[in-house]
């Protein structure tokens, strides 16, 4: 019966053909039930196939569905081939959940664009790739997953395509994640090479059984891997793509800039946790990389004026979080804020889908304000994401994120200290977008509206499980990380105190600057006023944009031009066709000796069959 | 005798004569005659090499002298010249991308091709027949002569049917690759007198040469290099390449269509088949350097594609790049390498001969290649739009669609020889979707500010129909592989333990002291 | 006296040569083809000799062929100059000149 965790695949793959091939004639109303109920029942499949799961035995929770051999040269042997296990469990139940609910949404937020079968389409492209990224037993199939959703996400950013930043955006996003993909597939080649199979289970019994900790080829191995990883789930130094990337639909935001597609490399850590346990060296890096990242997301966070943009930072920020816990080998921890993050941070990107839509396609904070009593069910559901985010107990963001804080405060006091300050950070920046937006005065004139109810049941949804997802692995008990095999986080008081107490500063900060006297049409932003330059350093997002354009983006291009023009026009090719003109310049001499008259070519050739017959003559 | 591959052979050539007899000017009543007759022997061509792909036995191959489809008929006596074919799991495949993408071709030139029809239908016929005798020759005296065979055609096609520039690029063409020709004629008659003094037996049949001649280490490296110049100018090689610009730019869209989709071929398929089929010994010696050349031509070919503002040009050197992971492939001499390149080489034949169609349909709608000149295409044109993505993705090496079979295996392959080969070669993989987003953005995405792309028709019915046989094997090879690479694989091992079985014997390179 | 072969060589040296001497010093095309005539069968007369001398018919053959390429010849040839003579108006091969390079 496991062998159905192909519909689950399927099911999606089945809704893009339709949507593909008849989505412009079946019209808006039957596209709208096929895209989301498409999910709608993979995600019903999913939740049998993880329910008769968790019926078996500890030791049994394992099944392989092979459907053929998709790469067969002598012995490099890779099968299309699914494993489901207690962690692609996790990962199937979410992306379906949450997938399916944000189907139902955009079914309201695209309600009238002229490509909605195509958004559709897309988007259950999306969720099919994304299930075959977690469900593939193989490194291989994983790629493949991973290489298909960078392709969704890409088609989803420039979806609307007209606009230029749009597509810019997109093809930065799949550039970027190529360059990841340069250290995930060489990684890849090195497993290969390594222990001679790409298969998961086979691959970790291999390394567990010949490699010593610390042993040279298991760091490499997890370093390439980890940049995959940092393009993926936008690190430092691959992070730029993702906050641009905010181009596309807002609801495609939640579920793949969030969500799901994102936390793709934390999955992908988790699932080759065997490896980067056998290289602690790694996981440093690892760690101190995540760590940093949480910390620049987050200060970046805290200037931005466009509502996406502060959630954007704000998932880099998280993920930061994620993969630090990951570098730290509390894998359980890092899968736990992901799946809580999805809840939280999906519903804060679907308020925000909600309160764009309701104030007529307008981003910008400074022109929101006031939403609170037009936009009652939007506004209830975003704050309790935003107390999720912040880490206010008990809501879902404090069970998770206090697990990986207390892991660090065990084990590296310095990455420690970067999360606690992000993490003050983080409840800062949400405290003064929830009063940006939805307190104080209306900015501007446009007339805002509760969105309808395709939209905001989702919300509500989301919002329940944002509150209480944290009781799924309260600390002590831990039957969520006991489910993926790994130690409960431990109870640390003091951890929890001070994260919690910060994490009130952080929001009563924000209500200091913000709320106590709302910020008024065309005032200066009350941070901006206080920091000066620092925050324009921080609105510009540390002039990372700028400093990549200068040093890489230009300097490239002119080296094509140069190769493309001196290099290839002017020696390469000038060589050729120098060889060319030396030709006809000798035969531009040697032509004076054609006159053209008939008797010297006689006498020529008489003169030939002389000297040759004196030449037999007198040998 | 087998007739089927005798068959597949010549029917084109067939075909050309009968359009040879027919009628200059058609018939009022059907004035496309002349086409549906030629497309017709191209389609019945390709019908026939099916039964090959179906019937045939998985043998070891080239590599230990075990082909199949084997005609061999003493031709020319006292030289002992041999008219011989058969073909192994290295050249069926190359053989089906021919007998299938020539049909398709002739469908792109459906309407663009208005001067001189039947001349042109029968030299592409002409041109199948020369191809595919390049890949089933098993004497070097047949190969050589459809070698130059394949020459004429397509000059002549550069030449007549061609843009602005054509003369040049049809006689840079021609220079560029005769030069090499050349070569490789007076190597083909030094092995034969080498083999003649040996055994006092003159013969230019391949596997008898293969299976009885002795090369000193010396002659086999000025053997291999003289063969290896003519295949490698075919590929094109860096930096042996700029012939292939001009004439890629030149060419009228189903000459472009064959040239990028087979013609190339015939260089990597003479590398697998001669260089490293006759001298094993130098091809190990010289490997080394010839990888690196393929890496500079990945790298280079990419940056340069970059850089371009006319589109057929962006897609020939994007064909630099993509066969330099065919000859990076085949001489990591290793079976994964050796493997993925044959299969590459179906692939770019896939992917950048419906490049090129496509880039036919919207030069005979705008006639410009300019990249500037396009623009929000994607709204006039959303069909043709979602064929360009298909098949853009196919040549970027999205996994899942054909492009990453081949190109994770050679990049495999070359990681077992030495993994820095790989990893610059991977560099080239992130390149291609650098220039090839690049070049869709430019065509396809913003707002219309040409007036003239908001009025351009979407893709015709004939035009889909002759896009949609290449899609589909673009996700059938992506997905199932095995279709072909269960061919390819035990040839291609035959092969490659052939070259490392004489290891024996390590080469210097006669150069250097 | 009897007529020996080396008579035959002599006299066939003498026409060879007369031929040569005409087709260089002449200008008119028709001179300069009767000259080549003149060479040919020149040619012809040594190889009868020979194959006369020798008993061999191998030379008899090879005049056969001689003759038939001549014919050949005269008739392309002849064609040529009439086609020149039509459109330049003269058979002076000096006046033609056009494949200078």
């Amino acid at each position: 019966m496991f062998d159905l965790v192909v519909l689950v695949i399927l099911l999606p793959l089945l809704g893009v053909i339709v949507n593909a091939f008849f989505g412009r004639r079946l019209g808006e109303r039957w596209v709208s039930y096929i895209g989301p109920g498409a999910v709608g029942l993979s995600f019903l499949v999913a939740l049998i196939l993880v329910l008769s799961l968790a019926g078996l035995p500890v030791d049994q929770r394992h099944h392989e569905t092979i459907l053929w051999t998709w790469i067969p040269i002598g012995n490099f042997q890779v099968d299309l081939g699914f494993l489901l296990d207690p962690l692609s469990a996790v990962m199937i139940l979410i992306i379906t959940g949450v997938g399916f609910l944000i189907h139902i949404y955009s079914v309201g937020y695209m309600h009238g664009d002229p490509r909605f079968a195509r958004y559709f389409t897309y988007l259950n492209l999306f969720v099919a790739s994304m299930l075959t990224l977690v469900l593939g037993n193989n490194f291989l199939v994983l790629f493949m997953g991973w290489e298909l959703v960078g392709l969704c996400s890409y088609l989803l950013i420039g979806f609307w395509f007209e606009r230029v930043s749009a597509s810019d955006a997109a093809v930065k996003a799949f550039v970027v994640n190529r360059i990841g993909d340069f250290g995930f597939i060489l990684g890849v080649m090195l497993i290969w090479t390594t222990f001679g199979t790409l298969h998961f289970t086979e691959v970790f019994e291999a390394a567990e059984k010949s490699l010593q900790s610390g042993a040279p080829v298991a760091i490499a191995i997890t370093l390439l891997l980890l940049i995959g990883a940092t393009g993926k789930s936008a690190q430092i130094p691959l992070y730029v793509w993702l906050p641009d990337a905010m181009a596309g639909p807002t609801p495609v935001s939640a579920l793949i800039h969030a969500a799901t597609m994102v936390t793709a490399g934390v999955y992908m850590m988790a699932r080759s946790h065997v490896l980067f346990e056998l290289a602690p060296f790694t996981g440093q890096v690892v760690a101190w990389i995540g760590a940093a990242t949480a910390l620049l997301a987050a200060s970046i966070g805290v200037a931005q004026y466009d509502i996406k943009k502060v959630l954007a930072y704000s998932t880099v920020s998280q993920l930061g979080f994620m993969v630090a816990a990951a570098g730290m080998g509390a894998f359980g921890a890092a899968m736990f804020h992901l799946t809580t993050h999805a809840f939280f941070k999906g519903l804060l990107f679907l308020g925000a889908g909600s309160v764009i839509h309701g104030v007529h396609d307008e981003q910008d904070m400074r022109k929101m304000g006031g939403l609170r009593s037009s936009m009652p069910t939007t506004f209830w559901t975003f704050v309790v994401a935003a107390l999720a985010l912040a880490g206010i107990p008990p809501l879902s963001g404090f069970f998770s994120k206090d697990e990986i804080l207390a892991t660090a405060s065990s084990q590296n006091i310095g990455i420690y200290l970067l999360l606690t300050i992000a993490a003050f950070l983080t409840a800062f920046y949400i405290g003064r977008q929830v009063l940006m937006v939805f307190f104080g005065q209306a900015r501007s004139d446009v007339h805002a509206h509760e969105s309808p109810r395709v939209m905001t049941i989702p919300l509500i949804v989301l919002a329940v499980f944002a509150a209480i997802a944290g009781f799924f692995n309260l600390p002590g008990v831990g039957s969520f990380s006991g489910w993926l095999g790994e130690q409960a986080g431990e109870l640390n008081l003091a951890v929890a105190a001070i994260s919690t107490l910060l994490a009130l500063a952080g929001l009563g900060l924000a209500w200091l600057l913000y709320g106590r006297s709302p910020v008024q049409q065309d005032q200066r932003d009350p941070l901006a006023v206080r920091l000066g330059p620092v925050f324009t350093l921080l609105e510009r997002k540390w002039y990372v944009d700028e400093i990549v354009d200068l040093t890489i983006a230009r300097p490239f291009k002119a080296l094509c031009s140069f190769l493309a023009g001196e290099m290839d026009l002017g020696i390469v090719d000038g060589f050729v066709n120098g060889v060319a003109w030396l030709v006809s310049l000798f035969s531009r001499w040697l032509r004076t000796i054609q006159t053209g008259f008939v008797r010297s070519y006689a006498l020529a050739m008489l003169l030939g069959a002389v000297l040759l017959i004196v030449y037999v003559a007198t040998r | 005798m087998n007739m089927t591959l005798l068959a597949v052979t010549f029917l084109p050539l067939v075909g050309a004569l009968v359009l040879l007899l027919m009628d200059n000017q058609p018939s009022r009543r059907n004035p496309a005659v002349l086409r549906w007759t030629a497309l017709g022997f191209s389609v019945f061509t390709f019908l026939l090499s099916l039964p090959l792909l179906l019937t045939f036995q998985t043998g070891a191959g080239f590599g230990s002298g075990d082909m199949s489809f084997v005609t061999d008929v003493l031709w020319i006596i006292p030289w002992g010249i041999h008219f011989h074919i058969g073909v192994d799991g290295i050249s069926l495949p190359l053989i089906l991308l021919t007998t299938f993408l020539t049909p398709l071709a002739l469908l792109s030139g459906w309407t663009s091709i208005e001067k001189r029809q039947k001349e042109f239908l029968i030299l592409m016929l002409l041109l199948e027949t020369g191809m595919l005798g390049v890949f089933v020759a098993l004497d070097l005296f047949l190969f050589y002569l459809f070698w130059e065979f394949t020459l004429i055609p397509m000059i002549l096609l550069i030449g007549i049917w061609g843009s602005d520039r054509r003369v040049y690029a049809a006689i840079k063409f021609f220079l560029y690759t005769a030069v090499g020709s050349l070569l490789m004629l007076i190597a083909i008659l030094a092995l034969v007198v080498i083999h003649a003094n040996q055994t006092g037996q003159y013969t230019f049949d391949l596997l008898a040469l293969k299976a009885g001649l002795k090369l000193d280490p010396a002659a086999q490296i000025w053997l291999f290099l003289a063969f290896f110049l003519a295949f490698a100018i075919k590929v094109p090689l860096w930096p042996l390449h700029t012939w292939l610009p001009d004439a890629h730019t030149e060419a009228p869209t189903p000459g472009s269509v064959i040239l990028a989709g087979v013609l190339l071929k015939l260089g990597g398929y003479g590398m697998l088949r001669y260089n490293l089929g006759l001298f094993p010994d130098a091809a190990r010696t010289l490997a080394p350097a010839i990888a690196i050349l393929a890496i500079i031509g990945i790298i280079y070919g990419a940056l340069v594609s970059f850089a371009q503002k006319d589109l057929k040009r962006l897609v020939a050197y994007s064909s630099v790049s993509h066969m330099g992971f065919v000859v990076l492939g085949i001489f990591s001499l290793n079976p994964l390498g050796i493997s993925g390149a044959v299969l590459q080489m179906v692939n770019h034949g896939l992917s950048t001969g419906a490049l090129f169609m496509l880039v036919g349909v919207i030069y005979e709608r705008r006639h410009t290649r300019l990249l500037s000149e396009f623009g929000g295409l994607g709204i006039s044109m959303p069909i043709y739009a979602a064929l360009m993505l298909i098949i853009t993705l196919s040549s970027l090496a999205v996994p899942g669609l054909n492009g990453f079979i081949g190109e994770f295996a050679i990049l495999q392959g070359a990681f077992a020889t030495n993994w820095i080969y790989a990893a610059f070669a991977t560099v080239g993989m992130i390149l291609a979707a650098v220039y090839l987003l690049w070049m869709y953005q430019q065509i396809f995405t913003g707002e219309i500010k040409n007036p003239a792309n908001a009025a351009v028709r979407d893709l015709n019915r004939r035009e889909i129909w002759s896009l949609v046989p290449i899609v589909i094997m673009v996700f059938v090879l992506g997905l199932y592989p095995a279709l072909f690479l269960n061919i390819i694989v035990p040839a291609a091992q035959s092969l490659a333990s052939q070259v490392i079985q004489h290891a024996a014997l390590t080469l210097q390179f006669p150069f250097l002291p | 006296m009897a007529v020996s072969v080396t008579n035959y060589t002599v006299l066939s040296a003498m026409l060879f040569t007369i031929g040569i001497i005409g087709v260089l010093t002449r200008r008119n095309a028709i001179i300069v083809f009767m000259s080549i005539e003149l060479m040919l069968n020149a040619g012809n007369l040594a190889f009868i000799a020979f194959s006369r001398a020798f008993g061999s018919v191998d030379g008899q053959i090879f005049v056969f062929f001689v003759l038939t390429v001549a014919a050949a010849e005269v008739a392309i040839g002849l064609a040529l100059i009439v086609t020149i003579f039509r459109s330049k108006n003269t058979a002076d091969i000096d006046d033609i000149s056009t494949m200078r390079g």
